[in-house]
Order: C-alpha cells, then sequence, then structure tokens
C-alpha cells in the first residue's frame, strides 16, 4: 500500500530523460547524475486520524506547528495588551498586582521566543517547505517527524497549565535566573517554574526529533541536480538554523534539568549560601553565573535560529518579487554560514555587567562586533536586490521592505549594545527591550507575514486579499515602529526594564506621555493581527483561485503536479534540477523566469549564467 | 510611488526625532562622559548607515517599481563590489570597537585611590559599609550575619572592626573622590544602578564584584535596581547624596564603627537581661 514509487520507475525516468535532447542540441547538456538511493516509501493516511491528526505528511505537520505556534502568539499578544495597559496607563487594570505583571512578562518572553518564533520558522515553514524546495517527498524520517508535533503540543500544554496552578505560571523573566525563580519572592516558583522547565524540556526533546529530520531531508534527500549550492536561501537559512539549534539547545535542556534539580532535590549547581528571611538555607556552593552561561550559550545562538530563517526566507521572497537574481548568492550563504558559526562565541555579550570576570568583555566585545560584517553584507546584498530590479510592490514586498526597515534599526542598535562599554549605561533599560523587538520580534514577523501572504496560494490554493494585506501591514509596520523607535530614548534617559511602576521618579515623570503613546500603539498593532486571521478566513471562503506558480517562481515548491501539493509532492516522477533557484529576467529568455526544473537545452540560446 | 514616500517619511521622521527629542540622557554626574561620547559616535556612524541603506531602499522603490515589459538586470555576483562594502564595513566596525575597548580598559581598571564601599543588597534593600582608619574592609560571610552582625563581618578579622556601618538604603560620597563600589548579594541576583554615573553592575550571592566611578557633581541621586530580583524589583530603591569634602566629613564622623555598634548592642542586651531580672 506504501510503496508507490518503486526503482524500476527512476530508472525508466533517467534514462528517458537522457534520451530526451530535443535534435540539433548535445544530449549530454541536459545530464543529471543518477540518484545513488530508491524512493522513499510512504505512509498514505487514510482514516481522519491518521490524515490530519497523527499525520505522517510534513505539509500537514507544518500547518499544526504553524496554527499551535500562532495559538501561543496569540496569548503572548494578549499578554503584552495587557502589560502594556500597566505601563502606559498604570492603576487602570484594578486586578494588575505586581504578581502578575512580573508572570505576564516571563510568559510574554518565553512564548514569543521559544513557542512562536522557533516554533513557526522551524516547525512551521521547515517542514511544509524542506520536502518541496529540496524536491525530496517527504521528510526522511516521517514517523518522528509526527511525534515531533505532538511533544511540541505536549509542551505547550504544559506551558498553558501554567496558568491555572496554585501560585500561578512563573514569574521569573523570560531568562529563569536563579536563585530568585526557584526561591519565594518571585511569583510562581513552585510549580509554575516547575512546569515551565518540564515544558522547556518537552520541547528540546521535540525539537530534536523534528531537527534531525530537517537536516537529515536537506542533506540526504534532495532531488538529482539539487547541490548545495542551488538550494534556495530558505533552506540555506533553515539548515543553518537547524544545526545552531541541535547545537544550542542541549544547553538550555541540561539548565532545565539542572535547576528542576536544585528545585526539587536541594542540589546546588546554581545555589550558592543563600539567607532568606533571617534564616540561611540549605544550599551552597553553586554558582549563579553558570546558568547565565549556560542560558546564553543557547539563549544568543537562539537569536539566529529565529534570525537565520527569517534572513533566508526574506532574501528568497525579495528575489521572486523583484524579478532579479538575489544578488551576491555565494556570499549570501556564506555569509549564513558564517553568522552561524561565530553565534557561538558572542553569547556573553548578555552578560557584561553580570558579574563574570570583567576581562571577558573585551573577547566578546569583539567577536560581537565581528558578527556584523557578514549581517551587513547581507542587508547591503538584498538592496543590491532590488537595484535594477523589476520590483512588484505587492502586500508580500512590501512586508519584505517593512523587514528591512526594522533590521536595519534594530541591528544597529545592536552594535551600540554589543560594544561592551555602550552597553554598560544601556544594559537593563528600555534600549535593550525596544533593540530586541525591533530586531527578532518585528523584524523576523515582517518575514514571517511577507510569507504567509507568499505561500498561502501555495498552501490554500487561493490569493490572499492584497487590500486587506496592504491595511494588515501599513497597521503593522508603522505601529510597531512607532512603538520601539521612541521607546529607545527611554533607554537613554535611564529607565530600566521590568518595572511593574516608577512611581514618580524623576527619570520617569518626563516620560509619562511616551508610555501613554506606546501603549496606545501597541492596542492597535495587535488589533491589526486580526486583519489577517479574517483575511485568511475569508480568502478561503470565496478567495481568489491561485493556480499554478502565480508569482512566477523558480522554485521546486511552485512546480508541483498540483496545486495545493498533495501527499508524496511531486505526482509520479520527482523534478530533476538543472540551475539555482534564481533565474530571473534573464537576458533572451522569453519569460522573465526560468524554473530550477528547465534544462540547460531548453534556454541555451540565451544568457544564462552556469550555477 | 506612495509606498516610496511613505518610507521616505519613516526615515525623515526617524531623523527628525532624534534631533528634537526631549527625551534623551539624564545628565552625567560621573567621570564617563566617555561612555556617552562612544554613544554619539557610535550614532553618527551607525545613524548614518541606516539613513543610507534606507535612502537606497527607498530610490530603488521610485526608480525601479514594477513596470510591464520592462526587464530587471541580470548579474548573480560583483567580486569587486562585494569586495568594497565588505571591508568598509569591517574598517567601520573596528573604528567602533576601538574607542569601546579603550574605555572597557578603564572601566575594568580601578583607580589604586578609589575608597572601597561595601554595597549589600538582598530582597529588598540596600546598606552600605565603610572601610574605616586603616581603609580596608574587613572579610564577610553571609552565615554571620544576625542581629548582632547586620554585615555578617568575620569577628577574627582585624580589619573588621573599625568599619564604618551605614545601615540605610541612602550612602554619603564625596566629591571628585573615585570609589570602588564592592557588590554582594546575600540572596539573589542585584544590581545597584544610578543612571547618572552611567555604570553599574550585578550583584551575585556567593561572590563580590565590583565597578567604579567618580562622582563629579553634588546632590542627591536615586538609586534603582537593575537586575530582576522578584517581585519586590521596581521597589527596591536607594540613594546616593554626592557632597563637599566639608560635608563628607561632617557625615562621615557621625557613622558608627562595627566596634561601636557591638558595644551598643551588648549594653542593650545587659538592660534586657536586667529588666528581665
Amino acid at each position: 500500500m506504501s510503496d508507490d514509487y518503486n526503482d524500476n520507475k527512476i530508472i525508466q525516468a533517467q534514462s528517458s530523460e537522457v534520451m530526451g535532447g530535443s535534435a540539433g542540441v548535445n544530449p549530454d547538456m541536459d545530464y543529471v547524475r543518477p540518484s545513488e538511493l530508491p524512493e522513499q516509501d510512504l505512509y498514505h493516511g487514510h482514516t481522519f486520524l491518521t490524515k490530519w491528526v497523527f499525520c505522517q505528511d510534513a505539509k500537514v505537520i507544518g500547518v499544526q506547528y504553524f496554527l499551535t505556534a500562532v495559538f501561543t502568539g496569540v496569548v503572548g499578544l494578549i499578554l503584552s495588551w495587557l502589560m502594556r495597559l500597566q505601563l502606559g496607563f498604570p492603576g487602570l487594570a484594578g486586578f494588575m498586582t505586581a504578581e502578575h505583571y512580573y508572570q505576564f512578562v516571563t510568559m510574554h518572553g518565553m512564548i514569543m521566543v521559544v513557542y512562536f518564533l522557533t516554533a513557526l520558522f522551524l516547525g512551521g515553514f521547515g517542514n511544509y517547505l524542506i520536502p518541496l524546495m529540496v524536491g525530496a517527498r517527504d521528510m526522511v524520517f516521517p514517523y518522528v517527524n509526527m511525534l515531533s508535533f505532538w511533544m511540541f503540543f505536549v509542551a505547550v500544554a504544559v506551558l498553558m497549565a501554567s496558568f491555572f496552578v496554585p501560585g500561578g505560571p512563573t514569574g521569573s523573566g523570560w531568562t529563569l535566573y536563579p536563585p530568585q525563580a526557584i526561591l519565594e519572592g518571585t511569583p510562581g516558583s513552585g510549580a509554575g517554574i516547575l512546569l515551565m522547565l518540564i515544558s522547556l524540556s518537552l520541547f528540546v526533546i521535540g525539537f530534536t526529533m523534528g531537527g534531525l529530520n530537517y537536516l537529515i531531508t536537506i542533506l540526504q534527500a534532495r532531488t538529482r541536480g539539487m547541490t548545495l549550492m542551488r538550494m534556495p536561501l530558505t533552506i540555506w537559512g533553515i539548515f543553518t538554523a537547524t544545526v545552531l539549534a541541535m547545537l544550542a539547545f542541549p544547553a538550555l535542556l541540561v539548565s532545565s534539568i539542572m535547576m528542576t534539580l536544585d528545585k526539587v532535590l536541594g542540589t546546588s549547581f546554581f545555589m550558592p549560601t543563600i539567607l532568606k528571611a533571617g534564616e540561611v538555607l540549605e544550599y551552597g556552593g553553586g554558582s549563579p553565573i553558570l546558568f547565565q552561561h549556560l542560558f546564553w550559550f543557547f539563549g544568543h545562538p537562539e537569536v539566529y535560529i529565529v534570525a537565520l530563517p527569517a534572513f533566508g526566507i526574506v532574501s528568497d521572497l525579495i528575489s521572486v518579487h523583484a524579478r532579479k537574481n538575489i544578488f551576491g548568492y555565494r556570499m549570501m550563504v556564506w555569509a549564513i554560514v558564517g553568522i552561524g558559526a561565530l553565534s557561538f562565541f558572542v553569547w556573553a555579550h548578555h552578560m557584561y555587567v553580570s558579574g563574570m570576570n570583567p576581562w571577558f568583555g573585551f573577547f566578546f566585545a569583539s567577536t560581537t562586533l565581528i558578527i556584523a560584517v557578514p549581517t551587513a553584507m547581507k542587508v547591503y546584498n538584498w538592496i543590491l536586490t532590488l537595484w535594477r530590479g523589476n520590483i512588484r510592490i505587492n502586500t508580500v514586498m512590501l512586508w519584505c521592505l517593512g523587514f528591512i526597515v526594522t533590521f536595519v534599526n534594530g541591528g544597529i542598535t545592536g552594535i551600540f549594545l554589543g560594544n561592551v562599554t555602550v552597553d554598560v549605561p544601556l544594559s537593563d533599560t528600555y534600549f535593550v527591550v525596544a533593540h530586541f523587538h525591533m530586531v527578532m520580534g518585528i523584524a523576523p514577523l515582517m518575514v514571517i507575514m511577507g510569507a504567509v501572504y507568499h505561500w498561502f496560494p501555495l498552501v490554500s490554493g487561493r490569493l490572499l486579499s492584497e487590500k486587506l494585506g496592504k491595511w494588515h501591514f501599513w497597521l503593522t509596520f508603522l505601529g510597531a515602529y512607532s512603538i520601539y523607535f521612541p521607546m529607545h530614548y527611554l533607554g537613554f534617559i535611564g529607565v530600566p526594564r521590568r518595572y511593574f511602576e516608577m512611581y514618580d521618579s524623576p527619570y520617569m515623570t518626563s516620560a509619562v506621555g511616551m508610555n501613554e503613546f506606546i501603549s496606545l500603539a501597541a492596542f492597535i498593532v495587535g488589533a491589526a493581527q486580526f486583519i489577517l486571521i479574517f483575511n485568511v478566513i475569508k480568502t478561503l471562503k470565496n478567495g481568489k483561485k491561485a493556480g499554478k506558480n502565480p508569482w512566477q517562481a523558480n522554485s521546486l515548491e511552485w512546480h508541483t503536479s498540483t496545486v495545493p501539493p498533495e501527499h508524496g509532492n511531486f505526482g509520479d516522477r520527482l523534478p530533476v534540477v538543472h540551475r539555482w533557484a534564481y533565474d530571473y529576467s534573464v537576458p533572451g529568455a522569453k519569460e522573465d523566469y526560468i524554473p530550477q526544473t528547465t534544462p540547460p537545452s531548453e534556454v541555451a540560446h540565451t544568457e544564462v549564467e552556469k550555477t | 510611488m506612495i509606498v516610496g514616500l511613505v518610507f521616505l517619511a519613516v526615515i525623515v521622521g526617524s531623523v527628525l526625532f532624534h534631533i528634537f527629542t526631549p527625551w534623551y540622557w539624564t545628565d552625567i554626574a560621573s567621570n564617563w562622559g566617555a561612555m556617552d561620547d562612544t554613544i554619539t559616535l557610535t550614532f553618527w556612524v551607525g545613524g548614518g548607515v541606516f539613513v543610507a541603506v534606507c535612502l537606497f531602499m527607498c530610490y530603488c522603490i521610485f526608480k525601479f517599481s514594477y513596470k510591464e515589459g520592462r526587464k530587471a538586470e541580470y548579474k548573480p555576483e560583483d567580486k569587486k563590489l562585494e569586495k568594497i562594502l565588505t571591508w568598509a564595513t569591517t574598517l567601520g566596525v573596528a573604528a567602533l570597537l576601538a574607542p569601546g575597548l579603550i574605555i572597557w580598559n578603564q572601566y575594568v581598571n580601578v583607580p589604586k585611590n578609589a575608597i572601597h564601599i561595601d554595597v549589600m543588597a538582598w530582597q529588598w534593600g540596600w546598606q552600605y559599609r565603610l572601610p574605616g582608619k586603616d581603609g580596608k574592609l574587613g572579610t564577610t560571610k553571609v552565615v554571620n550575619i544576625n542581629d548582632e552582625n547586620p554585615f555578617g563581618i568575620n569577628l577574627d578579622d582585624p580589619y573588621g572592626k573599625d568599619d564604618i556601618l551605614v545601615q540605610s538604603d541612602v550612602i554619603n560620597l564625596q566629591n571628585n573622590k573615585p570609589v570602588k563600589i564592592l557588590l554582594r548579594s546575600v540572596d539573589v541576583l542585584h544590581n545597584w544602578y544610578v543612571p547618572q554615573f552611567r555604570s553599574k553592575m550585578d550583584a551575585v550571592p556567593g561572590t563580590v564584584t565590583f565597578y567604579w566611578f567618580e562622582p563629579n557633581k553634588v546632590g542627591e541621586y536615586e538609586v534603582l535596581c537593575a537586575e530582576y530580583c522578584g517581585v519586590g524589583h521596581y521597589a527596591m530603591r536607594g540613594g546616593v547624596i554626592v557632597q563637599d569634602d566639608q560635608d563628607y566629613s561632617n557625615w562621615e564622623s557621625e557613622q558608627e564603627t562595627f566596634q561601636e555598634y557591638i558595644a551598643k548592642q551588648n549594653l542593650l542586651n545587659e538592660e534586657k537581661k536586667l529588666a528581665k531580672k
């Protein structure tokens, strides 16, 4: 039942292709090495349960990941509204105690970074796009892939359960720094923090199952002709991010387990001698800074785990909609890989004023600023891709442009914070909050939105409404920019972050008006996201049919046998790849795009470069 | 067209906001003016790059928006341009990093004549200890802390006896005298932060951390805890009073030493015992 694609078929396919060169053209020109492995057997679900719930099709798993992540994102959004309510209009919400405020801050941060962004980019886009873009029928381990999603689902359930336990969710800040995270004095230091640690551990386990799939699929299951240097940058971004995740998440897992032991069994990994309410606790000898090293050894690569897929995706979106090849593809690939490698040597720039040996500052400031070079190259290459392009100013492109502005803005403020001296006055202030929201909140969100408008026609077969999309974009972009751009200046004043209330500190009184403005903008931006949900529902009901390849794109996902692609992706013959994904506007070609599957003999008369 | 104009407005608006903002540095009151200068430099270089990149993007929107029938340029790579950009960026980054590292070197090397101040933090409050006549602080231990020894000073440490105890969340400092802040915490992370001094460092239980500055403006300042330390974090305030030499020595002479504190406690205890009898 599962063996739909037998070896004979492949061999037939190969021989017919080698022979199939048109008359007058050297048939060797189109030769692509035969595949060394037989095709994968796929398990096709037939019941509702195996087709839609415990499904092994990476596309369905991708959508499951996406929807679950979006659900957590909506929770995170609502929490941010509550926080902004308190910050802009203190005392207006009667139920808002300091305990609640810190719990909302913590859950908002952890949800957005791990359960929303990471799961959305790798679990959502990774699952949906990897097999399609590399020309595979599915992930190499579909069953493990299915388990990966359900493990993530359980992790989310455990996390959400912490809202309902006695004491509520943890309020230790998303960095969970001990000793306070597990001591009374921090809200949710009982069941709340335990559920958080368990949920994170489950997330890492689930993610490892998914991540191995992404890596091995990309390395082993690419179709014939899809060399590494022909892969779309989306895949390069997801691939490198997954490598980072495989190396970084273990640090989070061990620190979660160690802190759980400190909490439950009274070990002292992170706990020194502590005096609490006049009594010396039964801890001693542990190091709180050790936790910070472990956390940021995960936490900094985590930034790039979110950013690299965004870099990759936005490169592809810009290229497709500017009708121009991505500028400096090889530089882009090496920049992604270089940023990924460097990201393991910069973690302690989160700890300049943590009390670690201050001499580390020299090393980590240098590595951090070095990482700015490949990152800047990527920015140059995006705008040079626009240059002399033929830019379609549609909703997808708007999100890309919004990404460039917010990312460059957030990247520049990163140079402030990475440069150790400059960090001293600014760390732990609203400058930091503004910086990381701009660079790893808003900028990746712009890419996610662009990607949703770009690939929705592939997933559903229908085009999202451009009119609603433009409203969605402008409200989100202008609103988010007016939240975070002025927020930097709160940091200059010296307003510290994680303050439930400022009282009448001289630093704060001058900024009351700005805080009210930021809160109002946050309410509008949050509400604007529901335009997308409305747009999706409306489009699914009666949206414009997309047809095949509505954007005239080159990459393989748009060249499936059906739209949306069915299980197995490519009908009975896998595509054969002859070029990179960026042959747009090639001089002499009939159309302004040459799909990856087009053999050289068909475009022999054009000035296409060999890739 | 409109799209390009809106993006242009965002960029111009950002620059104007920066120029006319009423929200900027709280006036500096310490020696770390160089930190502000480094930030200003970073602003010029970084802001310049931001504006340049975004203006180029706007130009592309105006100039290369979709026209039916026009074809984009096909040029996969431009090695020369990429090389120039890489080196220019590297130089720019190095120019920003160098002053950063130089000033950091000053930050981690404390002047020899700096007065050591023990800043002790807990959930949620501060207290301070100054070296007495011998100029040295006595060593401490968390387990020593009790009502008779609120700072946990090791009783057999000869340097500890003349230490000056300031059991208040407000500390006085002498103007134009460098101070080395020695931070310790008895429970969780804290951070002794005065925005006007620009400098900060976490207090970490189990170890002693430090930083230094030189106050250079007489006045009263608010101390904020800058490292999240539980539900009372936002209320963990303190104060600094920077005084001229004369005012400062007046204040200092009124403070109690550890020895005096012990004597007072003993007296109190004996009185209590007598009262019981």
